[in-house]
Parts: C-alpha cells; structure tokens; sequence
C-alpha cells in the first residue's frame, strides 16, 4: 500500500484537521466526536440539514457543508457509518429552533445508526425527521437484499434540500421535497479498479487488466457483474440504459445529468464519457438542462464512475441554481 | 457458582484480546462479500471498551454489559455497531441488578440479546448474518441448563455450527446481500464475531469455575 498517510488510525482526524485549516471561513471541524459544522451555525429559524457516512468518499459529506447545502457532515472511519453520538451532536450544534432533517444514504449500518440518533436527538426536544435515499439502480431485487443503496443522488438531494432550507421552508415541507427528490434521481456505478482501505492495506477485490465490475456500491464492495471492460461507448451505455428504464426516463423528460468520478478517473475520461451520455440521452428526446461533472462522491482512489440521472421540473432546476458555498460546490456568490 | 462483576469484566476483557486477535481474519471474511471494515471496527470498539473498565469499573454484572452495550454504540459504527450495542443493552436489562449471574440467568441475557438484535436488523435464520449463529446459541443454551460455563458451552458449540451453516448461503440482508448469488461460498463475517465472542465467553466461564 502506497498512501499519504502517517497512521491508518489517525487518517480520518488528519484529514478533517487539514479540511478545516483550508476552509475555515466555511467550516468548523469537531473532532470529540467528529462533526463538520458550517461555519456560522447554528443559523436561527432554519432548518439544519444534516448528513453523514462513512469517510473515503470526499468531498462527500464534508465539502458540501456551507451556506445552501449542509448545515453539518458526520464523517465515519473509512467506509463505516457514523455513530449515533456524532449525529446527535451534530443536531445541536446545528440547532437552530425549527429543528433538523437527517439524510441517511440506504445502508444497514447508516440506516441503524442514524435511527438511534434521531432517538437521542428527540430525547432532547429537537424534531427530526430523516430521509433515506435509494437511487442505486444496480440493486434490483429489493425483497431479497438490503434495498437499494444511496450513491450519486445523494450530492444532487443534500443540493437541493440545502438550497430549500437556506430560503426558511419548514421541516415538514423540506421532508416532502426531499421525497419527491428521491422519487425521481437514479444512478448506476462501475470500477476499472479497486480501492484499497487504509487499515486493510490491500485492494477490496481484484480485476484483471479487461475486466470492470458494474454495478458497484460506494464501499469497494464488489458489484453485480464483472464483464469485459470494452469501450468508453459500451461503459456509458451499460450505466445509462438501466437508469433510464428504471425510472422510466422518457422522450421530452427534463433532466440533471450527473458525471462522476470514483476517485481515480482523470477528468479527461470523465469529460469524454459525460459528452457520451449527452448524446445518448438526446437520441432518446431526454433534455439535459443542468449538469454536474467532476469527482464528488468516490470510493478513495477506485478509478470508474457514476451517472445519475435527475427528472427537473421549474421547482428543482430553481433549486440547483440557488447560491451555494462550500468546499466542492460553489456558485452563484 | 454464579457470575459476579469481576468474573463478566474478566470475561469482556478477554473477549477484547480475542477480537484483536481476530481482527484480521474479521476484515478479510468482510472483504470477500461486503467492506472490509467488520475485524477493525469490533477491535475498535472492544479497545475503547477496556480504557473505560480501567477509568471506571462497573459494579454489577447488569452494569459491565451496559458499558459494553454504550461503547459499542458510540465507537463501532457500521451495522455491528448498533447490533450488538443493543444486543449488550437488551442483555444487561435482562439481568438488571442482580450481583451474581447463574446460568438461568446468562440463558434470559442471551435470549434478549437475540430478540434485541432481530428488533434492530430484522434479520431471520437463513439471510446469513449474526442470526444465524446466534438462534442456534440461544436454544442451546436455553436447552442445556446448569451452570453458566455449562449453559454458555452450548451456546458457543451451537453459534459454531450456526455460523459455519452460512458458507453456502445467499446473502438477504445486510451489504452481501448486494452481491446476490456472488455471496454464497462466503462465511459471514457477523456469524462469525458472534461465534467468536460466545466462545471467548464460555472459555471465561470455564476458567473461573
């Protein structure tokens, strides 16, 4: 294992003390336990938005806390969820009076932990009320499995949300649109190669030089299929038909695509495969109105890639432009 | 004999060692069918643990397993974490004040740690996962009777068995049940621990008889 690491132990800590010496204008780190607030709460009257995982995946969480997206990221060790002490700390630091909506991504381990926090957190008289997002279309046959897993529509949803939030929608409402949010985002993933975990050492699963996984979660938890690994072409299409005949998405659709990288792709390839999707979309009739490209939700140095894709109404496209500033996403200020 | 405080800190001290022993044999069966992170994430929890029994030794039994039940919850993360924190917590009510455990006693903590479990994760025998080591345990122990090295042998014999059944098995909970039939041929990494810590605990219970 080659990282830049000192201690697989201290790599978390490390990480977030470096995460706050470059944006302490946005962000403050607690390390007892682990909670990345923005840097001006508890903000009065708003709703805090508040999410949280397992760590490995940055940006994600912590880069989009800031004004228009989170109010506080609760970060794991290295692909673990966070523990319930962490997210109800995190609900009072951010407490600002009209209480906290938790989005939970759909893992067994997420899913439980956030639930004894929402328990803690009610102990304490703040309302709070979670989502669970499930956009991973990889995973089908939900009666037999964990359920889908929250991937790529995870980043559009805290977006959204922030951005309702930061205007003083109220914790009922927020939990609707939050909804409608999940109801209409899919995604689907693939690995041209492993990640390997710090405290592990060693890759997460193999693949020979021809092969990719797809259908991978965020975790180096091995996919649904490996098959031969093919062209830029055949990779996009193996991700995009499944999302858009999932939902179904259809001819005169508005959409959000969302190009990512896993970690390890170079922009140059994530450029090439999202004008792919692009073309394969308008040769559907589907309208790509907003666009998001870049590495914002990965699995350490996993090279592969996510789309999601995200049906926009006038609602949703007002939300996503709508100022955002935080370490990953930044517009409109 | 019964269990007294010291007998169940001796026992959970002892289990730590085990689970930094096993630690990577836990992030390797992990790896195989979900994230590798189940081996470091007990051994996390069962270190923290043994700072907070130096700091502040519980006084009854009841009480140790509730320290165990808290530090797991608030040090594991994962799904093991609140699994078996409310598996300890639901144990540690079971057996509420009482100053010495008998193997009645130990048998009622094992079977509300089981209900504990299936409460949170919703697991049935046959998903593969820590249920299926620890319904075998349960009824084993319940069968067995006697003394507490006697009721958690059968325990940990049956948790065995229980575990090594869910190699052929086809994940339905849990992040292997992502892979489909991909996870069969795995041992299951929670079945395992389970295994592991009631065999570490009758081991205990036969060394302080």
């Amino acid at each position: 294992m080659k990282k830049i690491i000192n201690d697989p132990e201290t790599v978390v800590l490390e990480a977030l003390k470096g995460m706050q010496a470059a944006h302490a204008d946005l962000l403050t780190v607690h390390t007892d336990p682990a909670v990345v607030v923005r840097a001006d709460a508890p903000v009065a009257r708003k709703v805090a938005v508040i999410s949280g995982g397992g760590s490995g995946h940055e940006p994600m969480h912590g880069g989009f806390v800031g004004r228009g997206m989170l109010d506080a990221a609760c970060p794991g060790a290295v692909f673990t969820s966070p523990t319930p002490d962490q997210v109800a700390e995190a609900v009072k630091l951010t407490d600002g009076g009209a209480g906290a909506l938790l989005i939970v991504k759909n893992y067994t381990g997420d899913v439980l932990n956030f639930e004894t926090a929402a328990e803690l957190a009610a102990a304490e008289g703040i309302e709070v009320r979670s989502v669970v997002i499930d956009d991973d279309v990889a995973v089908k046959d939900s009666l037999y499995t964990a359920g889908r897993r929250g991937v790529g529509g995870t980043v559009l949803l805290e977006k959204i949300v922030g951005a309702a939030a930061e205007r003083g929608v109220k914790l009922e409402d927020l939990e609707s649109l939050a909804r409608k949010v999940i109801g209409q985002v899919r995604s689907m993933g693939l690995a041209l190669t492993s990640c390997t975990v710090p405290h592990v050492g060693e890759p997460s699963f193999a693949l020979a030089d021809d092969e990719m996984e797809i259908g991978i979660g965020i975790h180096g938890e091995p996919g649904r299929q490996r098959v031969p690994a093919g062209t830029a072409d055949d990779m996009v299409a193996a991700l995009l038909n499944p999302i858009v005949e999932d939902l179904p998405f259809s001819s005169g659709d508005r959409v959000l695509l969302f190009t990512n990288s896993m970690g390890g792709t170079p922009l140059i390839e994530l450029y090439l495969a999202h004008g792919i999707a692009e073309r394969l979309l308008a040769e559907r009739g589907i309208t790509v109105e907003r666009r998001l490209v870049g590495p914002f939700i990965t699995s350490l140095e996993m090279q592969g890639m996510s789309l999601t894709l995200l049906k926009l109404d006038d609602e949703l496209v007002e939300l996503w432009d709508a100022p955002v500033h935080t370490a990953a996403l930044r517009w409109g200020v | 004999m019964g269990c007294t405080a010291s007998d169940v800190i001796a026992a959970l001290r002892a289990a730590a060692v085990v689970m930094a022993e096993h630690r990577d044999e836990l992030v390797n069966l992990d790896r195989a069918i979900g994230d590798a992170d189940h081996g470091e994430n007990m051994r996390r929890g069962f270190t923290a643990l043994l700072s907070k029994l130096d700091s502040s030794p519980p006084e009854t039994p009841g009480a140790a397993l509730k320290l165990l039940a808290t530090t797991l919850i608030s040090t594991v993360g994962g799904a093991a974490g609140p699994l078996y924190g409310t598996a300890f917590l639901r144990a540690a009510t079971a057996v509420g004040d009482l100053a010495e455990l008998d193997g009645a006693a130990v048998a009622k903590a094992l079977h509300a740690a089981l209900d504990g479990v299936v409460a949170r994760g919703k697991a049935e025998v046959g998903d593969k996962t820590m249920v299926d080591a620890l319904v075998p345990a349960v009824s084993a122990a319940e069968a067995a009777g006697g003394e507490v090295d006697a009721v958690l042998k059968a325990a940990a014999d049956a948790a065995a068995s229980g575990a090594e059944s869910t190699v052929p098995l086809v994940a339905r909970k849990g992040r292997a049940s992502y892979l489909g039939e991909r996870s069969a041929g795995h041992l299951d990494p929670g079945a395992r621990s389970t295994s592991l810590l009631l065999r570490s605990f009758a081991d205990s219970a036969r060394v302080a008889r």
